[in-house]
C-alpha cells in the first residue's frame, strides 16, 4: 500500500511530460511578425473600443525604445520578435461560442485530456472555470450562478464590452504598460484573458479558475487577468497552465494585476507546469510574466501562492504594493528545477502604509543541470510606519552540477520597521536519507518523502485540489533526478 | 563622462611625470589602466557594486593631486599621539599617499622582513613587486580600480618570508593633510608567505578640513597556512570620501581576518574580494559601522569559494542615525567542486531615526551540492523590552539605549585577536556613542 503513490509516479514519469499533445483544431493565426498594424489589427479582431487600441499603441511605442533586460541570472537565447505570431485564436468564429455545443468537439476533448472538468465534471468539483487556450478564452463556466451574486467571471474581451467602465478604471493601475519590456509587450499585443470583480461584501462561494494553455505552434501567449476585490469580499483565484512539446521555444508573457481594495482579500494560487522542454534542454516555454497586486485598502490582503515546476526559464515575481494602512500580504512559493530548467523567480513586496505586515517563503530545489535562484525585493517607505516583514529562502540541492542563488535586497527607509531575512543552502542530509533506507525505503522513495517534507510549508497553502496535483508535479519533476 | 574627461585630459598631459616620480613595476600596468578606464569610466550605479554610491559624483569637483611628489611638512609624531595603550607595535605612516621617511625609533622588525615605500621597494626589489603588482585588481573589471592603478606613486610593501611569526603587531597610519581639497591615490601590497603570521592595523586619518577623496587598492596574498589579520579602522571627518578595494587571495589551509570599522566618516565605500583557492582556507570577514549626520557607509564584500573544504563567516553590524545611508553588499559565491564549503554570513542593522536608510542584500550563488550556506539581515530598532526593563532599574533612558547599542557593536569588536586594541575600540565606540569622540585629550588629529 505504501509504495502505491510511486507507482502511479511511475507510470506518469513513462509518459514524461504528460500534457505534451497537440490538438488538431482550426485556429485563426495571423502572420508572424510585430508592427502597428498587428497590434490594430489584434484590436480590430477583438472589436475594441477606440482607448484600448490607444492603450495598446502606446504600450507598442514604448516597447520599441526598450531593450530586452539582462540583469537576470539566466541563460536567455536571443528571441525573435518577429519570428511570433501574435494572435492565434481556436475559436475561428468570429463571434465566440454561444453554448457548450459551439465549442470545437476538439477542444473539449483537449481540456478534458487536461483533467479540466469543463462540463457536468464542473458541478460535482464545484469550481468556476474559465479556460484560456493560446491567449483566446474558449468557455467561461458557472457565469450564470456567479451572476446572482453579482460576481463578474468572465474573459477579458467581454470584459472589455461589458463592462468598460471597470476595466477602463483599473487596466493597467497596477501593471502600467511602462513597467518593463514584457509588461510593455504584453500590454501591446494581449489578446485575452480572465477578469474577476468581487462586489462590495460579497464572499465568492466556489474557487475561480482559469486553465492556459498554449496550442498553435510558433505563438506567443499574451494574456491578462485582472482581479478586482471590491470592500469586504474574497476569493481564492487559481491558475493552471500546461502548453504541447515542441521542440522550438514558446514564448509566454503575460500581466496579472490585482486590485484589492478596504478589509478584501484575495488568495491567488498558481500551478505552472508549462512544458520544460526535454532532457537535452530542447524547447520549452519562456515563462516571463509580470504579476503584481496593489493591497490598496485598510486591512486589505494578498496571498500568492505558487508552485512552479514547468517552463524552460521562469523569470517572474509575484509582487505585492502594500497601499493601504494594515495591509497583509503573503508569498509561499516552491519552485523546482531539473535537467537545463532555468528559474530567476521570487518576490516584491513594497511597503507603503503604517503597520503592513508581509511574509515570504520561498522553497527552491533544484536537480540534474538547473540553475534556480530567488530574487526579492523588500522596500519599506518613509511613511511606512511599523512595517514587519519576514523572508526565509531555502535552496535544496539534488546534484553537484546544478546551482542554487539567492540575491535578496532590503531598502529600509523607516526607523520603526522590523525586516528579517534568513536563507539556507544545503543538500539533502546523508543522516535523513540513512534513516530511510534502514527502513526499507529506498533512496529515491526517500528522497521524495524529504522534498515533500521540506515543500509542505507552502504546498498546504493551496486549495486542497491544487495540493493534490502539487505534489504529484513535484514527484514527477524530481523524478530520475537522483544517482 | 564629464566627470572622467579631467582625468583623462590629466593623465595624458602628465603621464611622463606621474612615471618619473614612481618606479618601473609600478608604471608598467598604467597604460593598460588608462585604456581601461578610458572603456570603463566610472562605475554607475547600474552595476550591482555600485547600486548605494554614486561614484563619478565625488570624483566631478576639483581637487589637489601631488604629482610632483613635493614633501609634504608635517611630523606625524607631533600631531599623533592617539595611539592605543598597552599595545606594543612596530608604528609607519603615510602621509596622503606617500610613505613617511621619518626614523622610526619603535620599528624594529625581524630580519628578512620587508615594511615600507612601495616605490623604494620597486626600485631595491623589482621582481618581488612585479611578480605581485597589479595581478588580483584587475582594471579590466572595476573603473575605480584602473583610476588607482593610472595614478598611484608610492604606497606600501609589507612582505613576510616562510615561516616568519612576527609577535608585534604593524600598525600603519594614514594622515590626510592638505591645504586645500585633495585627491588621494594609495596603493598597499601585501605578501604573506607561507606558513607566516602577522597582523597589521591600519588607522585613518584626517587632520584638515578640507574635502579629501582618497582611493586606495590592497591586494594581499596569503600563503599556504599563513596566518594574516587586517585591520582597518577609520576615523575621520564628515567632508573625507573614501573608496577602498581590498582583494586577498589564499592559498591552502590559510586563516584570514578582516575587520572594518568606521567610527567617523564622510562617504566611505569599501569593497573586499576574497578568493579561497586553496582546500581548507577559511576567512573571518567583519565589519561594523556607526554613522549618524549625513555620513554614508556602504561595504560590499564578495567571497569566491573555488576550493573545497573552506570556511567563511561574515558578520557586519550598522548603527545608524540621524540621516546616516547604510549599505551592505555581501555575495557568497561557491563554484562547482568547492565541496564541503560552510559559509555563514550576518547582517544586523539598528536604525535609529526616521531619516536613517539601510539596504543590505545578501547574495548567495551556490553551483555545489555538498555544502552548508546560510545568510541573515535585519534591519530593526533596540528592544522596547529590554529598554524598559533597564529604566524599571534606575537605568536612564538614554544610558539604556547607549548600553544596548554598544552591546550591539561589541559583537563585531570580539573577533578582533588583539586584547589591547579591542579595549581602546570599546573606549573608543562608547566615546562614539556619547558624542565626544571630538573631545579625545591630548590628540591633534580626532578633532
Amino acid at each position: 500500500m505504501q509504495l502505491e503513490p510511486n507507482k502511479y509516479v511511475k507510470e506518469l514519469t513513462q509518459e514524461k511530460y504528460k500534457y505534451g499533445f497537440t490538438t488538431d483544431v482550426h485556429t485563426d493565426i495571423i502572420e508572424k511578425g510585430l508592427n502597428e498594424d498587428v497590434v490594430r489589427l489584434i484590436s480590430e479582431k477583438k472589436g475594441e473600443p477606440e482607448w484600448l487600441l490607444d492603450f495598446r499603441l502606446k504600450a507598442y511605442r514604448y516597447w520599441l525604445t526598450l531593450e530586452m533586460p539582462t540583469w537576470a541570472h539566466l541563460t536567455i537565447p536571443e528571441i525573435d520578435y518577429q519570428a511570433i505570431s501574435y494572435y492565434a485564436d481556436p475559436t475561428k468564429k468570429k463571434e465566440g461560442p454561444k453554448s457548450m455545443d459551439e465549442v470545437d468537439p476538439e477542444l473539449i476533448k483537449t481540456f478534458n485530456k487536461l483533467g479540466i472538468p469543463l462540463e457536468e465534471q464542473m458541478a460535482l468539483s464545484g469550481m468556476a472555470v474559465d479556460a484560456v487556450m493560446d491567449s483566446v478564452s474558449v468557455k467561461t463556466t458557472f457565469k450564470e450562478t456567479l451572476m446572482e451574486k453579482g460576481i463578474i467571471f468572465c474573459s477579458i474581451s467581454e470584459a472589455v464590452r461589458e463592462h468598460p467602465d471597470l476595466v477602463k478604471k483599473y487596466l493597467g493601475s497596477v501593471v502600467g504598460y511602462r513597467d518593463n519590456f514584457f509588461a510593455a509587450l504584453n500590454s501591446a499585443v494581449f489578446s485575452d484573458g480572465s477578469f474577476v470583480y468581487i462586489p462590495k461584501g460579497v464572499r465568492c462561494p466556489m474557487e475561480l479558475s482559469t486553465y492556459f494553455r498554449i496550442n498553435a505552434a510558433n505563438t506567443g501567449q499574451f494574456e491578462r487577468t485582472l482581479i478586482i476585490a471590491d470592500d469586504d469580499s474574497y476569493v481564492s483565484y487559481l491558475e493552471g497552465c500546461t502548453a504541447p512539446m515542441r521542440d522550438e521555444n514558446q514564448l509566454h508573457a503575460a500581466i496579472v494585476e490585482i486590485v484589492v481594495l478596504d478589509r478584501a482579500e484575495v488568495k491567488y494560487s498558481t500551478v505552472q507546469n508549462w512544458y520544460p522542454g526535454d532532457a537535452e534542454g530542447k524547447g520549452g516555454v519562456y515563462n516571463f510574466v509580470t504579476k503584481r497586486g496593489n493591497c490598496k485598502g485598510v486591512d486589505s490582503k494578498l496571498s500568492w501562492t505558487q508552485v512552479e515546476t514547468g517552463s524552460a526559464i521562469t523569470w517572474k515575481y509575484p509582487s505585492c504594493i502594500l497601499t493601504g494602512d494594515n495591509a497583509v500580504a503573503e508569498f509561499y512559493s516552491v519552485a523546482v528545477t531539473n535537467n537545463y530548467q532555468q528559474a530567476d523567480t521570487g518576490t516584491k513586496m513594497i511597503h507603503l502604509g503604517k503597520n503592513t505586515r508581509s511574509t515570504i517563503v520561498s522553497k527552491g530545489i533544484s536537480a540534474g543541470k538547473s540553475q534556480n535562484s530567488y530574487r526579492g525585493l523588500v522596500r519599506v517607505a518613509e511613511r511606512a510606519e511599523n512595517a514587519r516583514n519576514y523572508s526565509q529562502c531555502d535552496s535544496l540541492l539534488l546534484g553537484s552540477q546544478c546551482g542554487a542563488h539567492t540575491f535578496p535586497y532590503m531598502d529600509i527607509h523607516n526607523e520603526t520597521a522590523v525586516v528579517e531575512h534568513e536563507a539556507t543552502t544545503s543538500k539533502i542530509s546523508e543522516d535523513q536519507l540513512f534513516y530511510c533506507n534502514q527502513r526499507g525505503i529506498n533512496t529515491e522513495d526517500a528522497i521524495g518523502l524529504i522534498v515533500n517534507g521540506y515543500a509542505k510549508e507552502v504546498i498546504n497553502k493551496l486549495p486542497m485540489e491544487f495540493a493534490v496535483e502539487a505534489q504529484k508535479l513535484l514527484s514527477i519533476s524530481l523524478e530520475g533526478s537522483v544517482g | 563622462m564629464k566627470a572622467e574627461q579631467q582625468y583623462i585630459d590629466l593623465f595624458t598631459q602628465y603621464e611622463a611625470m606621474i612615471c618619473q616620480h614612481s618606479a618601473e613595476a609600478l608604471n608598467a600596468p598604467r597604460a593598460k589602466a588608462f585604456a581601461d578606464f578610458e572603456a570603463l569610466g566610472f562605475p554607475t550605479r547600474k552595476q550591482e557594486r555600485y547600486r548605494y554610491t554614486e561614484v563619478s559624483k565625488y570624483f566631478a569637483p576639483d581637487y589637489g593631486l601631488n604629482l610632483n611628489r613635493l614633501q609634504i611638512p608635517v611630523n606625524p609624531y607631533e600631531v599623533f599621539k592617539c595611539d592605543v595603550p598597552n599595545m606594543s607595535t612596530s608604528l609607519y605612516f603615510v602621509v596622503n599617499d606617500a610613505f613617511d621617511k621619518h626614523d622610526h625609533p619603535t620599528a624594529q622588525l625581524p630580519k628578512g622582513v620587508i615594511f615600507g615605500s612601495l616605490k623604494e621597494v620597486a626600485e631595491t626589489h623589482p621582481e618581488l613587486v612585479k611578480k605581485y603588482y597589479g595581478k588580483l585588481a584587475d582594471t579590466s573589471k572595476d573603473g575605480v580600480v584602473a583610476f588607482n592603478t593610472m595614478f598611484a606613486q608610492d604606497g606600501v610593501l609589507m612582505y613576510i618570508p616562510k615561516n616568519m611569526v612576527l609577535e608585534k603587531p604593524i600598525q600603519l597610519v594614514n594622515i590626510l593633510r592638505a591645504d586645500v581639497n585633495f585627491l588621494v591615490n594609495r596603493r598597499i601590497l601585501i605578501i604573506v608567505e607561507s606558513g607566516a603570521q602577522a597582523r597589521l592595523l591600519i588607522c585613518d586619518h584626517a587632520m584638515d578640513d578640507v574635502n579629501f577623496l582618497s582611493t586606495q587598492v590592497i591586494e594581499a596574498y596569503v600563503g599556504e597556512n599563513a596566518v594574516f589579520d587586517l585591520y582597518e579602522l577609520e576615523e575621520t571627518h564628515n567632508s573625507t570620501v573614501r573608496f577602498s578595494k581590498l582583494y586577498v587571495n589564499q592559498e591552502a589551509g590559510s586563516n584570514v581576518l578582516l575587520n572594518g570599522m568606521t567610527l567617523h566618516n564622510g562617504t566611505t565605500c569599501n569593497s573586499a574580494d576574497v578568493t579561497l583557492a586553496g582546500p581548507g582556507a577559511e576567512v573571518n570577514l567583519c565589519g561594523m559601522a556607526i554613522a549618524d549626520k549625513n555620513e554614508q557607509v556602504d561595504n560590499s564584500t564578495f567571497i569566491d569559494h573555488k576550493a573545497s573544504d573552506c570556511t567563511s563567516n561574515e558578520l557586519f553590524k550598522y548603527v545608524l542615525d540621524d540621516q546616516a545611508v547604510g549599505a551592505f553588499a555581501g555575495k557568497v559565491l561557491v563554484r562547482e567542486g568547492a565541496q564541503r564549503t560552510s559559509s555563514q554570513q550576518t547582517n544586523r542593522n539598528i536604525c535609529a531615526t526616521r531619516e536613517a536608510r539601510m539596504y543590505t542584500q545578501p547574495q548567495l550563488e551556490i553551483y555545489a551540492d555538498d555544502v552548508k550556506c546560510s545568510h541573515g539581515a535585519t534591519v530593526g530598532q533596540l528592544d522596547e523590552g529590554a529598554l524598559f526593563y533597564m529604566q524599571q532599574r534606575g537605568i536612564s533612558l538614554k544610558e539604556a539605549r547607549l548600553l544596548l547599542m554598544f552591546a550591539f557593536v561589541n559583537e563585531v569588536i570580539d573577533h578582533i585577536r588583539m586584547d589591547a586594541l579591542k579595549d581602546r575600540l570599546h573606549l573608543l565606540v562608547e566615546k562614539r556613542f556619547r558624542g565626544e569622540l571630538n573631545k579625545c585629550q591630548g590628540c591633534a588629529i580626532c578633532k
